[in-house]
């Protein structure tokens, strides 16, 4: 008898978590589909073209009928691959990119796991997803892919050492790795966000984002005329799609990072300002930070739109030679200030 | 020194990247040069050379002699000629094939005939759909001439002080 009931208890418990997740995980995924709507109108704007207009009004049916075609095609596995990593490196790469979305706070009280350690966990997650690119350009058994492996391989674990500086700095600032107590503690005014104390790690942790999320201008993984798309041009149909899907949502989970860290979160902007505090008092603290989030992600855009792709030997001359010993130079500094209790980082 | 210093400062402030992020912005509110093609199209010159046609005289009569200075000329050698008498004594031609696959729509046969009997129209849009329809016959060619002569001889009439 007690035996069913915490059986049930449990599918219950389960049932809601999963709820949960899918209220999560559903609107990302639209999120990544009209993410990539918005990437060619901008980028085509910004280059003085329309862009995709024929699906449906203004083409806005346009990421529809790409995932359907996407979802139609053939997945071709290459005859001398290794099936089984095949097929398993898209997920190794799309797991770690939705699940560290659990720990990301869209309010004070909306998160879905409230961990104390969650920036170490987001930190761990994202650091998994280059397993991804790495068994996937190994199973597939071609050279170029091999070659785009080891190149955004190299570049994801070069960039991840200055994002991980950078983060030390915001919780230094902090004092906490609690994505919800980092955004609080942010609280006071647009001056108080960490962009402007800590501006020199927010531009090198929205870099770093760049380059670990491959995006132009660091995508040497895909050079066109060299070695393709890098570490998938071998996958095809719904399996290419997942990566896709990864690569997006990593870059919305960065820029969702970004404005967490370093842009208030969902923190109102009209904060300690007299007359429009209370004027935007009823907007929910969610809308900021969707708005937060599609600013930064339109400067993802931005960049992509306007610089042409670095070289691979200045990639990593500017993640080895320049972030590193910035942060450094800037976390000494930082830590400095914090244990001898002066501003502007410590208030 | 100076510059060094100047030049590695400038670099740490992106003030390079943030010029080039500035072009790219004023350029998204910028006018779009987009030409949305089945339904507006970019003007043609009267010297346009698309698909093939051969003209007739007002009286009815084609123009095209026979003399084969087109096929001569044709560097794709796209052109083959065949002719034969007619029952009036004149030179005709019996063949007059044209493969669309070889063609360059270079305009040399236009610019060798000294009747002005075969010539480039503005047609552009036009594909096949099945094998060998790509050989343009004598009657396709003459076909198209009779279908479009008001535009050719509109195009000729354009051209003529400037040839």
């Amino acid at each position: 008898m007690t035996e069913t009931g915490s059986l049930l208890d449990w599918m219950i418990t389960g049932s809601i978590i999963m709820f949960k997740v899918m209220i999560i995980v559903m609107p990302l995924m639209l999120a990544v589909a009209y993410l990539t709507y918005a990437e060619r109108k901008i980028i085509g704007y910004m280059q003085l073209r329309i862009g995709p207009n024929r699906v449906g009004p203004r083409g806005w049916l346009q990421p529809i009928a790409d995932a359907l075609k996407l979802l139609m095609k053939e997945i071709i596995v290459p005859a001398k691959s290794n099936n089984y990593l095949f097929v398993i490196a898209p997920m190794l790469s799309i797991a770690p990119a939705l699940a560290a979305w659990a720990v990301v706070p869209f309010g004070s009280e909306l998160v879905l796991a409230d961990v104390d350690a969650s920036l170490l966990y987001i930190l761990a997650l994202t650091s998994m997803g280059v397993y991804g690119v790495i068994v996937a350009g190994w199973a597939t058994n071609s050279k170029y892919a091999f070659l785009g492996t080891m190149r955004s391989a190299a570049q994801i674990v070069a960039y991840e050492i200055a994002m991980g500086f950078a983060l030390v700095g915001v919780l230094l600032a902090a004092g906490s790795i609690n994505l919800g107590e980092i955004v609080l503690a942010q609280s006071g005014s647009l001056l108080h966000w960490f962009w402007l104390p800590l501006f020199p790690l927010f531009i090198i942790y929205f870099i770093s984002g760049i380059a670990e999320t491959n995006r132009a201008p660091f995508d040497v993984a895909e050079g066109e005329s060299e070695i393709v798309a890098g570490f998938h041009v071998e996958y095809s149909g719904m399996a290419f799609a997942v990566f896709f899907l990864a690569e997006y949502a990593n870059m919305i989970l960065i820029a969702t990072l970004c404005s967490l860290l370093f842009l208030g979160g969902w923190l109102s902007p009209f904060e300690g300002i007299p007359l429009l505090q209370p004027m935007f008092q009823w907007v929910p603290g969610l809308v900021w930070l969707l708005a937060k989030t599609a600013m930064v992600l339109f400067f993802f855009l931005w960049l992509r739109a306007t610089f042409p792709r670095y070289r691979y030997d200045q990639i990593m001359r500017l993640g080895w030679k320049v972030f590193i010993p910035i942060t450094i130079f800037w976390l000494v500094l930082e830590g400095g200030a914090v244990m001898l209790e002066l501003g502007p980082w410590f208030d | 020194m100076i510059s060094e210093l100047t030049r590695s400062v400038k670099s740490l402030l992106l003030w390079e990247l943030v010029k080039g992020m500035r072009l790219t912005g004023k350029n998204m509110f910028a006018k779009k040069i987009t030409v949305q093609y089945p339904e507006e199209k970019t003007p043609q010159s009267v010297r346009f050379r698309g698909l093939h046609a051969l003209r007739r005289y007002p009286n009815g009569e084609e123009r095209c002699i026979g003399c084969k200075l087109c096929e001569a000329v044709c560097p794709a050698l796209a052109i083959t000629i065949e002719t034969a008498p007619r029952a009036d004594g004149t030179r005709r031609t019996t063949r007059y094939d044209i493969d669309l696959f070889k063609c360059i729509y270079c305009g040399f046969c236009e610019e060798s005939c000294p009747v002005d009997s075969i010539v480039e129209t503005r047609i552009f849009e036009y594909h096949f759909e099945n094998r060998g329809e790509n050989i343009m016959t004598k009657d396709k060619l003459l076909a198209i001439g009779d279908r479009c002569e008001a535009q050719i001889a509109a195009d000729r009439a354009a051209d003529a002080a400037y040839r």
